[in-house]
């Protein structure tokens, strides 16, 4: 049987090989009778004329196993590959899990030399910014061991999407003008810049965060090795840096222990203990200029009352009122549970209103703003500001309304129907009831009037309840 | 770029360099906006690597070496007498943005002293994110470091614009940490990893950003007497309570005008090396600490050996092991062989009976599995019963550069 010579482009020629497999498969001629060549004039040496066959069914490992390493600079990687597809159609479909079988393991380590020399190209490239452009432009030199190039391109793309770039190598070029993405021909050193104005300082942090007492250029070079080096603008500190290393750590070892030269700021180290907050006013500093810690919200909403009020009412988050407005419970929520406050007896003026949640989380549906429910992790990274605040208005009874409201007094999610009435959340004494916006959501008026009356049942305990004497334990309970 | 900002730099990255960790991993994979910079691939990459054989993967700084705290083992405690510099956050989103485009690094890696408050530090190491994140559509890596002694809203806020935070303990011990950090208090650091961990968990489950590569911290190896036992007990303890990504461990190494009561010699880099490999028993081998502290001497891991093979050698009775048999948890205790060949073994045995060569292609460290271990074609026999066997597997040390 005659050699049959198949002629692929210079490069990746994955299209030209996948093409030829198709009709070596279909003609059903063995490895051993074929040979592979790479030349970019095909045609010159009465090549085989390779015709249009049927595509080939082969397993995706083996398919992403081509693609890789048609990209690897060895003659030899066509062959190696055919032989590999010729041998899983021909009886040994799981073929790629023998990682020991000798072609695939031979395989294996070349597509793990592309697949190396791929992220090295990624980690390696030095940009440097072109002179005489009014927008930013920038370029780079890169030398690649394989045929990578289209391969590696995409990885620039998504990660400096925003800038005008080119990549020179040998084997080719890329250009990405912030749209598009083009290859070119292959390109010289000189096309790109030789400098860049950033490099100095690279190279000085480059020579800074080396540690001259574990000097040890073997594992550097195995991780970096030296071919990489001429486009690498920092490696040119590293003969500098090994032959000092070992001068640097003597002298630090043999120099004794000197006296501090300034004496110790006893001052400012006293000071530095106290940063926490002694005031609503300070806490509500911080909130604001922390910004919001959930989507959405124009402004925090602070809690509002005296400062050292009885009762602290905790609800869920501000709603659309009162994040326009900067202040809790102004909403028809608000309204209701004012109202119902005034039925039992309770004076809002008096008592201290805040939310666990200072931001108004929403979503943008048209012109409206939905409400979102803040999820438990949300909640959490209000509670520290909310202890704080406790902390700070050091009330007698603390009222959850609704379950947000107890799991940010308590740290942990419990169901209302369940826990409702008294309640202890660390060190206060607390009550949890539903949050007047359940009342609003009822569907029929029977169902709300009566959730109401338990909603003032409720507060009428809450009002009581403040009215006891909680630090001795002695209650006087009309209710009770 | 300008002269007196590369002069702090030098400066603020010399005072950053005893931070073992540079890694840019685990963080989800993100590309930029049409009008942002960055990306983050999963596995991090490493840009350069210094003649130490360590990888630059992040612009790893200090805010200010600046410090009020005095730990002995810093060399930007208060009393050392090195030059301190300060950035201001712009400078820090300058040269982070700056150095990304021109593809030297992932991200930031920023440490502070701590100047004024651990409160106000934390709130500029903040700002530094937050500024990056919003004003500069940056999608590229950030590793904050949480101060403990800051308060707890500022952990909250910084999870939201950070891929990862760490916390160093330091010190394993209490003791310890009361003589070298007198500052610093262990429990209010593990209260903080607490609340890290916690969120970045929760975070997860709600798939909303919280420090989505977790958080990871370190010890110094060699500046106080704790043995490596208790150092991997403290790490399984860490692991365990805080799911720590990584606990990184740093061979306590000379610095510049050091302190008087710590020792002053070569970094015990070996050791630090097998802590590594202990680390790795631990979390991917399915070894139990105790299992490894029972083949180390008086606590202290074989510095000849690697510590599978220490302990395989203690333990001659479960060898050797048939690897076309061996259920996957035992050929894990092989010495020699990695996670990584022991899945290939277990796969490709299914088609085939492996033999001695096709092993040793599967594996570089086919020398040392080579008693434990029986093939189609070989059998140990006796061999692993021989006294000398753990002097023949010792790896010769390389030349060290002192006797050249």
């Amino acid at each position: 049987m005659t050699l049959h010579r198949i002629t692929l482009k210079t490069g990746a020629d994955l299209h030209g090989f996948r093409k030829a497999v198709r009709w070596l498969i279909a003609e059903e001629l063995a490895p051993q009778h074929v040979m592979f060549a790479v030349d970019d004039a095909p045609g010159l040496f009465g090549d085989e004329t390779v015709a249009i066959a049927p595509p080939v069914a082969i397993p995706k490992g083996v398919s992403r196993l081509i693609e890789q390493v048609v990209c690897h600079s060895d003659p030899e990687r066509y062959a190696l590959l055919y032989s590999l597809v010729w041998r899983v159609q021909n009886g040994e479909r799981e073929l790629l899990e023998v990682a020991s079988d000798p072609l695939v393991h031979r395989i294996d380590l070349m597509a793990r030399s592309v697949r190396r020399d791929l992220h090295k190209m990624h980690a390696f490239v030095r940009f440097r910014r072109m002179g005489g452009h009014e927008l930013e432009r920038f370029a780079a030199w890169f030398e690649p061991e394989h045929f990578i190039l289209e391969a590696a391109a995409p990885f620039f793309v998504d990660r400096f999407r925003s800038m005008d770039w080119t990549i020179l190598t040998p084997i080719g070029s890329a250009r990405w003008d912030r749209h598009e993405l083009a290859f070119g021909p292959p390109r010289r050193r000189e096309d790109a810049p030789d400098e860049d104005s950033f490099e100095e300082g690279w190279r000085g942090y480059y020579e800074s965060i080396f540690n001259p007492a574990r000097v040890n250029p073997t594992a550097m070079r195995a991780e970096m090795p030296k071919k990489y080096w001429r486009n690498m603008p920092e490696t040119a500190a590293i003969p500098g840096l090994i032959q000092t290393a070992a001068q640097r750590v003597e002298r630090m070892i043999e120099q004794e222990a000197t006296m501090p030269a300034k004496r110790t700021p006893e001052r400012a180290i006293e000071a530095m203990w106290d940063q926490e907050p002694k005031t609503l006013e300070e806490l509500n500093a911080i909130i604001a200029k922390a910004g919001p810690l959930v989507p959405g919200a124009t402004q925090a909403v602070f809690g509002e009352g005296p400062h050292h009020a009885e009762i602290v009412f905790v609800g869920e988050q501000p709603g659309d009122q009162e994040d326009l407005q900067g202040r809790p419970f102004v909403g028809p929520a608000g309204k209701l549970l004012t109202q119902a406050m005034r039925e039992a007896g309770i004076e809002r003026e008096q008592v201290y209103l805040t939310n666990a949640v200072k931001h108004f989380k929403f979503e943008q549906r048209g012109h409206r703003r939905i409400h979102a429910k803040p999820t438990t992790g949300e909640v959490k990274h209000y509670r520290p500001w909310l202890m704080k605040e406790l902390e700070l208005v050091r009330p007698k009874l603390i009222v959850a309304l609704g379950a947000t409201a107890v799991l940010a007094l308590s740290g942990k999610a419990t169901p209302i129907t369940r826990s409702r009435g008294r309640a202890t959340f660390g060190p206060y004494q607390g009550y949890i009831t539903v949050h007047p916006s359940y009342l609003l959501r009822l569907p029929d008026e029977a169902t709300k009037r009566e959730a109401y009356e338990a909603f003032l049942g409720d507060l009428r305990r809450i009002h009581d309840l403040a009215q006891a004497d909680l630090e001795t334990g002695e209650l006087r309970l009309a209710a009770e | 770029m300008d002269e007196k900002l590369s002069k702090k730099l030098r400066i603020l990255a010399d005072a950053a360099k005893y931070d073992a960790s540079c890694s840019s991993s685990g963080a989800p994979k993100r590309k930029s906006d049409p009008d942002g910079l960055g990306s983050t691939v999963g596995t991090g990459i490493c840009h350069a690597y210094t003649p130490d054989g360590r990888c630059v993967s992040l612009l790893k700084i200090l805010l200010t070496n600046y410090c009020l705290f005095d730990c002995a083992y810093c060399v930007n405690r208060r009393s050392s007498n090195v030059k301190r510099a300060k950035f201001s956050v712009d400078e820090v989103v300058t040269l982070t943005v700056e150095f990304y485009k021109r593809n030297y690094i992932e991200g930031l890696f920023l440490s502070s002293g701590i100047i004024r408050s651990p409160d106000y530090t934390m709130e500029q190491m903040i700002l530094v994110a937050k500024k990056l994140r919003r004003d500069h559509g940056f999608r590229g890596y950030i590793h904050l470091k949480t101060i403990p002694e800051a308060s707890p809203w500022l952990i909250e806020e910084a999870g939201l614009w950070a891929d990862r935070l760490s916390i160093n303990l330091e010190l394993p011990t209490e003791k310890s940490l009361e003589q070298l950090a007198p500052e610093k208090d262990g429990a209010s650091i593990e209260t903080a990893m607490a609340q890290m961990s916690e969120r970045i968990e929760e975070a997860r489950e709600e798939r909303r950003h919280f420090s989505p590569a977790g958080q990871t911290t370190q010890m110094i190896v060699g500046a106080d007497e704790t043995t490596d036992a208790d150092v991997l007990r403290k790490s399984a303890t860490l692991y365990g309570h805080y799911a720590m990504k990584r606990v990184y461990y740093s061979a306590f190494s000379p610095i510049p005008d050091s302190s008087a009561i710590l020792p002053l010699k070569s970094p015990p880099l070996m050791r630090e090396n097998r802590l590594y490999q202990a680390d790795w028993l631990l979390r991917y081998y399915g070894f139990d600490v105790d299992e490894i502290a029972s083949s180390a001497e008086k606590g202290m891991l074989d510095l000849d050996v690697d510590p599978k093979l220490a302990w395989a050698l203690k333990n001659r009775h479960r060898f050797p092991v048939d690897v076309n048999r061996a259920e996957r948890e035992m050929l894990l205790r092989v010495p020699g062989l990695g996670a990584r060949a022991v899945d290939k073994i277990v796969v490709a045995r299914k088609h085939t009976t492996l033999r001695l060569e096709d092993v040793a292609r599967l594996t570089s460290g086919l020398k040392r599995a080579k008693p434990f271990l029986i093939t189609a074609d070989h059998h140990p026999k006796a061999r692993l019963d021989k006294l000398d066997l753990r002097e023949r597997l010792i790896e010769k040390p390389e030349q060290l550069s002192l006797f050249v």
